[in-house]
């Protein structure tokens, strides 16, 4: 049988690609599936430890991050789509408006 | 058997986010995370967590990365040109990545006597539709209501913020 810390050490692992997917890509969209991967790795350690401790409230954690998510990923997209609009660019090293 | 299972699995998952990370055009990192998010489902079903490991393929595999590819196919994203061995800034970044992640997973080693090894006897039933849903009517119901309200807002906002003219 598989034990708790494996699955948290995937989880762990599949975090830390998306934070440095983050940091290091340049493209906008592909920050932003980052950000997805690293939701999805917390949503793991999530539903690990609530069925490892017979507890459901992780699951129904788990249910409203993918619903924020949903909302995170319209929101996010339409704000790409708008910056590109008025930019001609999705290049986050270009996007430096606010850049003091 | 078990144990072989989850390696399979968890490799499948890692192999497939590294290879999204890496890729420097956009619609292939796209479908590495779609790969992704199915071995994460599977991995799920390994919890036997029934529902959340559907739902993840619906929303997650399905609607939100139709979503990501359609804005990529909507806009001409070039290749991006991107290195791992650039300046000092890059540098600092892998060594920090890298000890983090060593760090979590000496703490996870180290606590691992502690953790529970197998899954508790009531696993089966908390992952079944019936029991989430039985939860999410009745002790979640205004959370579950609020998570409309937030889908509306966030489909009015999106329109919003795509649309042509601000007027």
């Amino acid at each position: 049988m598989t034990s708790l810390s494996n699955y948290l050490i995937v989880s762990a692992i599949l975090f830390m690609i998306g934070a440095g997917g983050v940091m290091f890509r340049k493209n906008v969209i592909v920050i932003f599936m980052c950000i997805e991967l690293m939701l999805n790795a917390v949503n793991l350690t999530l539903i690990a430890f609530s069925q490892f401790l017979g507890d459901q409230q992780g699951q129904i954690l788990v249910f409203f991050v993918m619903t924020v998510a949903a909302a995170e990923a319209a929101v996010g997209l339409a704000i790409v789509i708008s910056i590109y609009r008025n930019r001609e660019t999705v290049d986050i090293d270009q996007l430096n408006l606010l850049k003091g | 058997m078990n144990e072989v299972v989850f390696w399979i699995l968890a490799s499948g998952a890692i192999i497939s986010a590294l290879l999204m990370v890496t890729r420097k055009s956009v619609v292939p990192s796209a479908l590495m995370l779609i790969v992704t998010f199915c071995f994460l489902a599977a991995l799920y079903l390994t919890l036997n967590a029934q529902f959340l490991a559907v739902v993840q393929v619906a929303v997650y595999a399905g609607a939100i990365m139709v979503l990501v590819v359609f804005v990529i196919m909507l806009l001409n994203i070039r290749n991006e040109r991107f290195s791992l061995t650039g300046n000092w800034k890059t540098i600092i970044g892998v060594l920090g990545v890298v000890g983090i992640l060593a760090q979590m997973i000496a703490v996870f080693m180290m606590a691992s006597e502690k953790l529970p090894k197998q899954l508790d006897a009531k696993a089966i039933e908390l992952g079944t539709v019936e029991s989430i849903g039985m939860k999410l009517y009745t002790s979640y119901a205004f959370p579950f209501e609020m998570a409309s309200i937030i889908l509306i807002a966030a489909a009015v906002g999106a329109i919003v913020l795509a649309k042509k003219k601000l007027s």
